[in-house]
C-alpha cells in the first residue's frame, strides 16, 4: 500500500500546524465562527447534534494493521471506545473534544493519517472499489490513480472553495463496486483497442435531495490525461456552477441545467486550451506509485483447500460465513474476505476499539497487512488464503465478527442519523436494528437472498437510499417520523434509481412494509435464481404496491 | 483599507472609477468591466495605465483582446467562500498571458491569501483588521509543501517527482 514519503509527511506536519494555529486563533476570538468553519470542515471537524464529530481520511478505504490500532486508540483516548466507518470509507469519531482535535490529528499524522477534505465544499476523499488489486475481475488496481487524485487535489490553491463538495470514485473492474455513476466524477479502468489503458469517464451523479445518474462523456482518456481533464472538468465546475443555492450547487444540477451537450462542449474546450504538458502523467510517476500497490507474493496453492472443505463440511455456520463473506480472489486459493460491521441488531459500520484490535492482528498474521473499508460500511481483508479461512473464523466469532450476512437483507447501510446527525430528520439506526433482529442471517436471510437495503434519515441521502434494492428515507412529518420506501435502485455497473412505492410508513409500520415487499418478491419471483433486483426490473412496481397498499388498514402490520 | 503588494504595504495609486464617470487623461484608475466595454474605443492605441475591476461570473473571452493592455486587473470576492476569482486568476494568467497587477479585492481573508499567491495574485486589497495586522507582521497561514504546479516559483526539491514542490 501506498507510504510516505518525507514529503507526504511534511505536508500532513504543515497542515496539522495550519489547522491548530485556525484553532487557537478560533479559541482567541481572530476567527469569527463564520470564517473558522470553512477551515475546521477541510479538516473534518462538524458540529453535529450533541458534539464535535472528527471525520478520518482512509483514503480510496486502504488502512495497515499499524493505522487501524492507532484508531483503537484515539477511539479509546478520546471518544467513548469506538468508531464508525461511513459509506466514504472513512471513520467517524462522534464525541471528540474541541481542544483535543490538534492532538488526535497529532496522533494519526505518526501513522501516516489525516482528516484533510473529508468535509467542506473541496474535493473529497477519493473513493476505490474495496476489492481493488484483489478482486478476480479487475483490470487493473485504481488505487494508484486514487493516490495520484488524492495527490493533487490536496489543498487544491484553486479549488479549495468551489460551489460545492466534489466527490471522486474510481473502479478497475466491469463490476462497479465503488457506485461510480453517482459521483461527482467516476473513473472506470479500460482497454483500448490496442491493449492501452485508460479511463471512460462519468461526471454528473449525485444522490441527496436530486439524486441523478452520471453520465457518460468519455469512452477512453489517455492514463497520461488524468489529472489535466480533471482540472478542466473542475474548472468548468468552478467559474459555473451555481452558488446561489446550494441545494443547486451539485456538478449534476450544472450538468442538467447547461444540457450535457454544452457541458461536454465546455469541457473539451477548456481541456483543448489547457497547458497539458504541465499536468500530464509522466509513465515513470504512475510507475512508481503503482509500485507501491504491487501485490503481495502470494504463495501458489491450488484452487481447493482441504482444510476449508473440511470445516466446511461439518460446521453449517462457517459454510454459511464463507459462501457469503468470501469473494474470488485472483491468485488460486485465495479469496476476499468481508468482515460484516453490521452485526444482527447492532448500529450498521460502528466497530469498537477491541474490535479494530481484532481485525488488526487479523490483518498482520493471515492478510499481508492489508485492510479495506468499504462504502458498504464493512471492513475486507482483500489477501487471505482460504486455508488460513477457519482459523480467522474462529477468532471473528470471539469478537462477534463473523456476522455472515454480507449482500444479505441485513447487511445494511445506514446512515448516522438523528441519533447523531443535525440534518436528520428522522433516526435511521434503530430502523436498521429493527429490519436486522427481523430477518437475521440465518435460513430466512438465504432465502430471500442478494438484497441491499439502505437507509437515510434526511433527503441529504448519506445512506445512499436512493441506489438502495429497498430504499428507505426517514421524514418528518408533522412532529413524526415517517419512512418513504424506494424500490429497484441500484449503485452497480447497471445504476438506477428507486421508484417511490407511495405514502410512508410510520416507524412502527415500517419493518411490516419490508416484510411485505419481501413476502411478494420471494412469491412472484422465477426461483431462487432471480434476485430482487432483477425480478423488481422485470415485475415493475404494480405488485409490490398493491401488497403495501391494498391490504386490510394495517391489520396485519 | 490596506493594500499589500509583494508582501509590502503600500499606497494605493489607483482609484476605483465610478460608472459613467469619464476616465483623466492620466489613467490609474480602475474602470468597472460593463462601463469599460462602452468606453473602450476611446483608448483605442492609448498606452495610459488603466485598470479593471472583473466580478465572479465574468466571461474573459469579451476583454480577450484588451487584457494585455491593462496595468492592473482587480478580480472581486463579494464573499471569501466564492472561489470563481481563483480560476479566473489562473485564466488570466495561463491562457491571457497577462503580467501586470493581479488584485484581490473583496473579502480578502489571511487564510486565503496564500491560494490566492498560487493562483497568481501579487496585490491583496484588505479591510478586515486582523488580515491587516497579520501581513504587517509578515504573517500568512499556509503550508510549504504542495502537490500542484502553481502561478509562482516553487522552487523544486531535489529530484521531486511530478509536481511536487516545497517552498525554499
Amino acid at each position: 500500500m501506498y507510504r510516505y514519503d518525507e514529503f507526504d509527511a511534511a505536508f500532513v506536519a504543515d497542515r496539522v500546524a495550519q489547522f491548530s494555529d485556525q484553532v487557537k486563533r478560533r479559541l482567541e476570538g481572530e476567527l469569527t465562527e463564520d470564517q473558522f468553519r470553512p477551515h475546521r470542515l477541510m479538516n473534518g471537524v462538524y458540529l453535529q447534534l450533541h458534539a464535535y464529530m472528527l471525520r478520518i481520511a482512509v483514503p480510496y478505504g486502504t488502512l495497515s494493521a499499524r493505522q487501524m490500532r492507532k484508531l483503537a486508540f484515539i477511539a479509546r483516548e478520546f471518544d467513548k471506545g469506538y468508531g464508525h466507518f461511513t459509506t466514504r470509507q472513512n471513520l467517524q469519531f462522534n464525541w471528540p473534544a474541541l481542544k483535543d482535535i490538534p492532538a488526535v490529528l497529532t496522533h494519526l499524522a505518526e501513522v501516516e493519517m489525516h482528516a484533510i477534505q473529508t468535509s467542506g465544499n473541496c474535493i473529497r476523499n477519493v473513493t476505490a472499489d474495496h476489492f481493488a488489486g484483489a478482486a478476480a475481475d479487475e483490470i487493473e488496481d485504481p488505487r494508484p490513480y486514487a493516490e495520484i487524485l488524492r495527490q493533487w487535489s490536496s489543498i487544491h490553491p484553486e479549488f479549495t472553495f468551489l460551489p460545492r463538495k466534489f466527490k471522486l470514485a474510481l473502479t478497475g473492474a466491469p463490476a462497479d463496486r465503488a457506485a461510480i455513476q453517482v459521483h461527482d466524477i467516476g473513473y472506470q479502468l479500460t482497454k483500448n483497442a490496442s491493449g492501452e489503458t485508460g479511463f471512460i469517464v462519468y461526471v454528473g451523479g449525485g444522490q441527496g435531495r436530486t439524486p441523478m445518474i452520471a453520465h457518460k462523456i468519455k469512452d477512453f482518456l489517455p492514463v497520461g490525461d488524468l489529472v489535466a481533464y480533471t482540472q478542466a472538468i473542475v474548472r468548468v465546475y468552478n467559474l459555473d456552477g451555481r452558488r446561489d443555492n446550494k441545494y443547486k450547487a451539485r456538478i449534476k444540477i450544472l450538468v442538467h441545467e447547461m444540457g450535457l451537450e454544452k457541458f461536454m462542449d465546455a469541457v473539451e474546450a477548456e481541456f483543448a486550451a489547457m497547458n497539458k504538458q504541465e499536468l500530464k502523467l509522466p509513465q515513470a510517476e504512475v510507475e512508481r506509485i503503482q509500485a507501491y500497490f504491487a501485490p503481495p507474493a502470494l504463495p501458489s496453492k491450488s484452487v481447493r483447500s482441504e482444510a476449508l472443505e473440511a470445516r466446511r463440511a461439518t460446521d453449517k455456520k462457517f459454510a454459511s460465513f464463507v459462501e457469503n463473506n468470501v469473494s474470488p480472489h485472483k491468485a488460486p486459493g485465495h479469496g476476499v474476505l468481508t468482515i460484516s460491521l453490521k452485526a444482527i441488531g447492532a448500529i450498521p459500520g460502528d466497530a469498537s476499539a477491541e474490535q479494530m484490535e481484532a481485525v488488526a492482528d487479523l490483518a498482520e498474521k493471515y492478510a499481508h497487512d492489508e485492510i479495506r473499508v468499504s462504502h458498504e460500511q464493512n471492513l475486507v481483508l482483500p489477501h487471505v488464503a482460504l486455508d488460513d479461512l477457519p482459523a480467522i473464523y474462529d477468532e471473528l466469532v470471539k469478537h462477534k465478527l463473523a456476522t455472515a450476512n454480507i449482500g444479505l437483507i441485513s447487511d445494511i447501510i445506514c446512515c448516522p442519523g438523528l441519533d447523531y446527525c443535525s440534518l436528520a430528520t428522522a433516526r435511521s439506526i434503530p430502523v436498521a436494528q429493527r429490519i436486522s433482529e427481523h430477518f437475521g442471517e440465518g435460513a430466512r436471510a438465504a432465502e430471500i437472498g442478494a438484497m441491499k437495503i439502505k437507509i437515510s434519515g434526511c433527503i441529504n441521502a448519506c445512506g445512499h437510499h436512493h441506489v438502495g434494492h429497498i430504499g428507505i428515507l426517514g421524514l418528518e412529518r408533522k412532529g413524526v417520523e415517517t419512512y418513504q420506501i424506494t424500490l429497484g435502485g441500484s449503485g452497480d455497473e447497471t445504476c438506477s434509481l428507486g421508484d417511490i412505492t407511495g405514502p410512508g410508513f410510520s416507524e412502527h409500520d415500517i419493518v411490516g412494509a419490508i416484510e411485505t415487499i419481501v413476502d411478494t418478491y420471494v412469491a412472484q419471483r422465477r426461483g431462487a435464481g432471480e434476485d430482487f433486483l432483477t425480478a423488481y426490473r422485470r415485475l415493475g412496481m404494480a405488485p409490490f404496491k398493491k401488497a403495501l397498499y391494498e391490504r386490510d388498514k394495517g391489520a396485519d402490520i | 483599507m490596506a493594500l499589500f503588494k509583494n508582501g509590502v504595504e503600500m499606497d494605493d495609486a489607483w482609484r476605483s472609477l465610478p460608472d459613467g464617470e469619464a476616465a483623466p487623461a492620466s489613467g490609474h484608475v480602475i474602470f468597472p468591466f460593463d462601463w469599460w466595454l462602452e468606453e473602450r474605443g476611446a483608448f483605442e492605441g492609448s498606452n495610459v495605465p488603466l485598470g479593471i475591476r472583473i466580478e465572479p461570473g465574468t466571461d474573459l473571452n469579451n476583454i480577450a483582446a484588451d487584457i494585455k493592455r491593462f496595468s492592473v486587473i482587480a478580480l472581486a470576492f463579494p464573499k471569501y467562500g466564492d472561489g470563481r476569482a481563483f480560476s479566473l486568476a489562473r485564466l488570466l494568467r495561463e491562457r491571457y498571458g497577462y503580467k501586470g497587477e493581479l488584485r484581490a479585492v473583496g473579502e480578502v481573508l489571511s487564510d486565503q491569501i496564500q491560494l490566492m499567491q498560487r493562483c497568481g495574485f501579487d496585490a491583496f486589497e484588505v479591510t478586515d483588521a486582523i488580515t491587516a495586522k497579520a501581513l504587517r507582521a509578515g504573517r500568512i497561514p499556509g503550508v510549504t509543501h504542495f502537490y500542484q504546479p502553481s502561478e509562482r516559483t516553487e522552487t523544486p526539491v531535489g529530484v521531486r517527482p511530478w509536481t511536487r514542490v516545497s517552498k525554499a
